[in-house]
């Protein structure tokens, strides 16, 4: 079915070319390619060599994007070169892409650009672009037509022009644990009109712990449907009009293509530029952004997903390789490999010209480059090793990048997301901890505040570190002097290079990006935590589906105020319950703990009702954890079914310690809770907040209800107005929720009786 | 130069073969011949073109036949010039291959070659055979010896004979299609029911000329998952006005025992008579078997490979891109890297043809007529000379 409407749209795109071949023909098609990400997430490689030229399934990543450029009719091609510009246009001049018919490849070079938003602003300047370009990175790599996508951009610009842009997409689930796409970059959201195709909607930095986006009420109120997608993955491949290159310069702040630019235009309406999508189905599209879509795409090539540009398939530069059989998968190697007899390769794994494998060593899930030494009883798995590496005997590597030049001295290990940088030496049996990075150069110390900008200044920056610290270094080959020996972190004996200490974002989002697969550990805290959200999703009427249709009523706005304000409560309500424990555990004032209860209150907007509500609700919950010594205590930490069965089994038992606890903990914090009831309503509130709880979460209490309210009365906590208000107020209720009231009916009738008295 | 461009952008093995003939046409036509040995210079200029031409496309066999092809059409111009040559000059020339110093590595190789060539190819002029190594060196000298004149009157000779023995085998690949179909009607019969799978240019060509010569017959239509070529040319056969049946791949064992032959195409035939075609053939060959219905193989000469599948330079398959056969947006998921071990669970495997064993095949249809599978060798012997066979690895060597 999909192979006929493939046709069918095929069929369609010819018909149309027919229409105007002149049309296209007058305009070659250009493309410009940005050798630089402007990010650093590579590093510390790309301290040494541009992303661009680093190798992937062993030849440079800038190939695939030429290749494809070529193969999708581009004509002209302007790489654009910032970060080691002279690297670039070196291999550049030295491959074959100069030398193409019908097909120029032109560079543009420029050393104080810190932004695609620069670069094009630079290229603008230089009036080389005339029609409808590709705007593409040098990471990318795609196999897709772009036939479609461009006559459909050309139609829709005929018909109106503020149509600027097409973005290609493609489908991709994301991960429903972690929140990021497989290619490690966070969970996109996208509106999409689903007539039009017009993109509405753009957010890739949505807030997870929220568990809601915001939209405006106005995308609501303006287009009769819109989609919204979280499936979907931004191939970073755009099909630009000449206008985005002046509009860039127009808008001298627009750095970021997506976070700036893409977002600006959604946002602007004066003008009323649109950006349409492309969405591809059959053909391959990704763009390398850090270290996990390195090893993705890796996979997905090995695997065949970029057909044809895989390494038996000779596309540029790549020496020809051969596939050979391992069970029901297969493996690419050259034909000249020295290979040991006892050596077992494994499937899904690449090998270079002129590697040498020792016996009993075993490699699977890799990418291994040229003229490689490996030594035997060798462990390889996943991991992606570059050229002139060598790994002596008995060596372990998982789930790692190892760039040229490596030496691994013997029985070294690298754990999982270990990446070591060009020409470092690893120490005998010198364990390298799990995502470390180790580069000969050392950590850049000065750091652009502002992570926004963390653009590739480092070009200049960081060839002055290689000139002061790494040229002695390279030259020693050893590390011997003392003096360095002192404030490097070492690598085992022998070895060279700095192990850089993880700065942004910190250990803890190490395992997002990196090569090595998520640890099962990481995985089944998160989905926890997930199933902890998911108690609060639930509770809120709607849960984000993976691509819902939303039609536009005035009720979803209304909605979304609804929902804000509930989560808020529940936040709230968790807020003050940690600041509660704490101030127990740490003694904190009663006067201190009521100026941080009330701040809090202000950040959320709450009344003292909430306030008096909240914690009343900590302290309960307190006073069910205080008995820790007991068995029982433990289970009812946890307000689920098992915890019921623990106190009907010790009924008598439970209930005596679990009131006397609560008596204790409300003579202490009597004042605390003081300080909240103004008034009766806040009282009431209590009350009903109790009742809440004995009903959901707390159920210990339920049997002790009557007696804790008399304890909360002798306290001066309540007064017998909100008791009888609240016994009034109930009176109307449902049998169900009367449970309480009956319980404490004889309390209630004494105070009743005592009022009169009193009277 | 040219060759560069040319990877996974040719489809067909006709197209294919037709451009690279071109290719080693204008090859020849632009090579300076010096004044002597100027069937080898020739040669080396085809081979070192014809190299990379193999390698750009390991896969499409046609490219490496076609450039065996017409290394054979050099060897065979410049035998039957040298021959005329001796004629004229006296059998004086044995004495000269002791000193000859053009005498490079390609026929020190090739005695042996020849001889197992001679052996087993019995072409009619068997003397002719036996002298096409030695006279191809040393004739060379001879003409050193002779007149200038008529040197560069023999070069450019050679030239034109081999530009125009070129032509012709252009030629020949152009109508092979119109060569086969005129066999149509020795094959299909009144009221018979054709199967075939996927599409292939040759087997609809075959059936519009039985058309035309008025049978009338039906033909099954296997779809040939995953690139459903079969839809396209069931498309074909019924703006021809013929009666057609669509069926699955896995429907052909079903509706074997109703059909009276299987026609179909192939990608290659090997020298052993083994075919190399579309995935799914074999099956199809099994079950044709099972039911004793006959299996015609419809090939152009182009597509005769002189190699047996069992050679290590034979690649004889292709994986193609995985998502022909599923959505990869829909199986992202299943193809999550980033947790568990790091290697996904789903393998997708989209292998392009099958091997057919020649004992599944009953009769091969080439533009030079019906061949049993077994007779495959003797045509090869016609179109290819033996010291051509390993140009490839021969050529890797020499650099």
């Amino acid at each position: 079915m999909g192979a006929q409407k493939k046709r069918a749209a095929a069929a369609a795109a010819a018909a149309r070319v027919s229409e105007d071949p002149d049309d296209l023909a007058r305009q070659p098609l250009q493309a410009i390619l940005l050798a630089d990400s402007f990010t650093t997430k590579f590093r510390p490689i790309t301290l040494e060599r541009p992303k661009v030229l680093l190798p992937l399934v062993n030849v440079p990543m800038i190939n695939y994007t030429l290749a494809w450029l070529e193969a999708a009719g581009v004509a002209e091609v302007f790489v654009f070169c910032c970060a080691h510009s002279k690297q670039v246009i070196d291999y550049l001049e030295n491959s074959e892409w100069f030398s193409q018919p019908n097909f120029t490849v032109k560079t543009i070079e420029s050393h104080n650009i810190i932004s695609a938003g620069d670069a094009l602003r630079l290229i603008y300047e230089q009036n080389v672009i005339h029609g409808d370009f590709v705007l593409i990175s040098g990471d990318t790599v795609s196999n897709m037509s772009l036939t479609q996508a461009l006559q459909e951009h050309k139609e829709r610009k005929k018909k109106d022009n503020n149509a600027v842009m097409t973005m290609i997409i493609k489908k991709s689930k994301p991960s429903p644990i972690t929140r990021q796409s497989r290619l490690g970059t966070d969970e996109l959201f996208m509106a999409i009109d689903p007539n039009t195709k017009q993109l509405l909607y753009y957010e890739d930095k949505a807030d997870h712990s929220k568990g809601t986006i915001c939209l405006d009420k106005m995308l609501l109120a303006e287009n009769p449907s819109i989609s919204l997608h979280n499936d979907k993955q931004d191939c970073y491949i755009d099909i630009c009009s000449p206008e985005v290159l002046s509009l860039f310069t127009d808008n001298f702040d627009y750095q970021h293509l997506r976070r700036h630019f893409v977002k600006g235009l959604l946002l602007d309406d004066i003008m009323g530029y649109k950006i349409f999508t492309h969405e591809i189905h059959s053909s391959y599209a990704a763009r390398i952004d850090n270290y996990r879509s390195y090893d993705i795409v890796s996979k997905d090539i090995i695997q065949r997903w970029t057909y044809p540009y895989v390494p038996d398939v000779k596309f540029c530069g790549n020496r020809a390789t051969k596939l050979e059989r391992r069970g029901i998968c297969f493996t690419a190697f050259n034909s000249e490999i020295e290979q040991s007899r006892s050596a077992q390769v494994g499937s899904f794994t690449v090998i270079g010209y002129g590697t040498k494998i020792g016996s009993n060593s075993k490699i699977s899930d890799s990418v291994i480059g040229e003229g490689c030494t490996i030594g035997s009883n060798v462990l390889i798995e996943g991991s992606y090793i570059w050229d002139n590496v060598i790994i002596e005997d008995g060596c372990e590597l998982r789930h790692v990048i190892v760039c040229d030049g490596v030496i691994m001295k013997a029985g070294a290990v690298l754990k999982p997301g270990v990446v070591l940088s060009f020409k470092v030496v690893i120490g005998e049996r010198f364990v390298v901890p799990a995502y470390s990075k180790v580069s000969l150069l050392q950590q850049p110390t000065v750091h652009d505040s502002d992570e926004e900008l963390e653009y590739a200044d480092n070009s200049s920056g960081t060839v002055e570190f290689s000139s002061i610290q790494g040229t002695a270094d390279q030259s020693n080959g050893e590390m011997t002097s003392e003096s360095s020996e002192a404030h490097k972190p070492k690598l085992g004996t022998g070895g060279v290079g700095y192990i850089w200490s993880i700065c942004e974002g910190g250990q803890e989002e190490e395992w997002r990006h990196s090569v090595a697969p998520i640890p099962e550990d990481k995985l089944t805290e998160l989905s926890e935590a997930m199933d902890d959200d998911q108690e609060l999703v639930t509770q809120d009427r709607t849960a984000l589906s993976t691509s819902g249709e939303l039609i536009s009523d005035s009720n979803a706005s209304e909605g979304d105020d609804n929902e804000d304000s509930k989560d808020d409560s529940v936040y709230f309500e968790k807020e003050v319950e940690a600041t509660f424990l704490r101030a127990v555990e740490e003694n904190v004032k009663v006067d201190h703990v009521i100026l941080e209860v009330n701040s809090l209150r202000l950040s959320y907007n709450m009344t003292s009702a909430d306030c008096a509500g909240a914690v009343f609700y900590s302290m309960m919950k307190l006073a069910i954890k205080t008995p820790h010594s007991s068995a029982i205590g433990l289970l009812t930490l946890y307000p689920s079914p098992f915890s019921m069965v623990a106190s009907n089994a010790y009924p008598i038992y439970l209930s005596g310690e679990l009131q006397q606890n609560t008596a204790n903990i409300i003579t202490t914090w009597q004042k605390l809770l003081k300080s909240y009831l103004l008034e009766i309503d806040e009282e009431i509130e209590i009350i009903l907040k109790f009742e809440e709880m004995c009903l959901e979460s707390a159920k210990e209490f339920s049997p002790l209800f009557a007696r804790i309210l008399h304890i909360l009365y002798d306290k001066d906590i309540l007064q017998e107005d909100a008791i009888l208000r609240w016994a009034d107020e109930k009176e109307g209720a449902d049998e169900s929720d009367k449970v309480f009231v009956r319980q404490s009916e004889k309390f209630i009738q004494w105070l009743r009786e005592a009022s009169e008295e009193e009277d | 130069m040219v060759a560069h461009g040319r990877q996974c952008k040719i489809e067909g093995s006709q197209a294919t073969a037709r451009q690279t003939a071109e290719l080693l046409r204008s090859v020849i036509s632009q090579q300076r011949v010096p004044y002597t040995n100027q069937a080898g210079a020739l040669i080396d200029a085809v081979k070192a073109v014809g190299e990379q031409l193999i390698a750009a496309n390991p896969v499409e066999l046609a490219v490496g036949n076609i450039v065996r092809r017409v290394l054979h059409i050099i060897r065979e111009e410049d035998l039957s010039l040298t021959t005329a040559a001796i004629g004229e000059l006296n059998l004086s020339a044995v004495s000269d291959d002791e000193n000859d110093d053009d005498r490079d590595g390609n026929t020190t190789l090739s005695a042996a070659a020849v001889a197992a060539a001679a052996r087993s190819t019995l072409r009619p002029p068997s003397l002719q055979t036996l002298l096409e190594d030695t006279p191809v060196s040393a004739a060379v000298p001879q003409t050193s010896s002779s007149g200038a004149a008529d040197k560069s009157s023999r070069s450019r000779k050679l030239k034109h004979d081999v530009i125009e023995a070129v032509n012709e085998l252009i030629q020949d690949i152009v109508t092979c299609h119109e060569q086969i179909a005129e066999q149509a009607v020795e094959h299909i019969h009144q009221n018979e029911v054709i199967l075939t799978l996927g599409s292939s240019r040759t087997v609809s060509e075959f059936l519009f000329a039985a058309k035309e010569k008025k049978r009338s017959f039906r033909v099954f239509v296997a779809e040939g998952a995953p690139r459903y070529q079969g839809h396209l040319l069931a498309k074909e056969l019924v703006a021809r006005g013929l009666q057609t049946t669509l069926i699955t791949d896995s429907a052909v064992f079903a509706m074997i025992s109703r059909v009276n032959m299987v026609i179909v195409g192939a990608h290659a035939v090997m020298a052993n008579g083994g075919v190399i075609a579309p995935v799914g053939m074999n099956l199809v060959a099994l079950a044709a078997q099972k039911h004793a219905v006959p299996f015609v193989v419809l090939a152009g000469s182009h597509k005769l490979c002189p190699l047996y599948p069992h050679n290590p330079e034979v690649l004889l398959n292709e994986l193609r891109s995985p998502s022909e056969l599923l959505d990869f947006g829909e199986f992202s998921d299943c193809m999550d890297f980033g947790s568990g071990s790091g290697s996904p669970l789903l393998h997708v495997v989209n292998p392009a043809f099958d091997y057919v064993p020649p004992k599944l095949v009953s009769l091969f249809i080439t533009d030079a007529g019906g061949h049993n599978p077994s007779y495959m060798y003797r045509l090869i012997a016609d179109y290819y000379s033996a010291d051509d066979l390993v140009v490839q690895r021969r050529a890797i060597a020499g650099n």
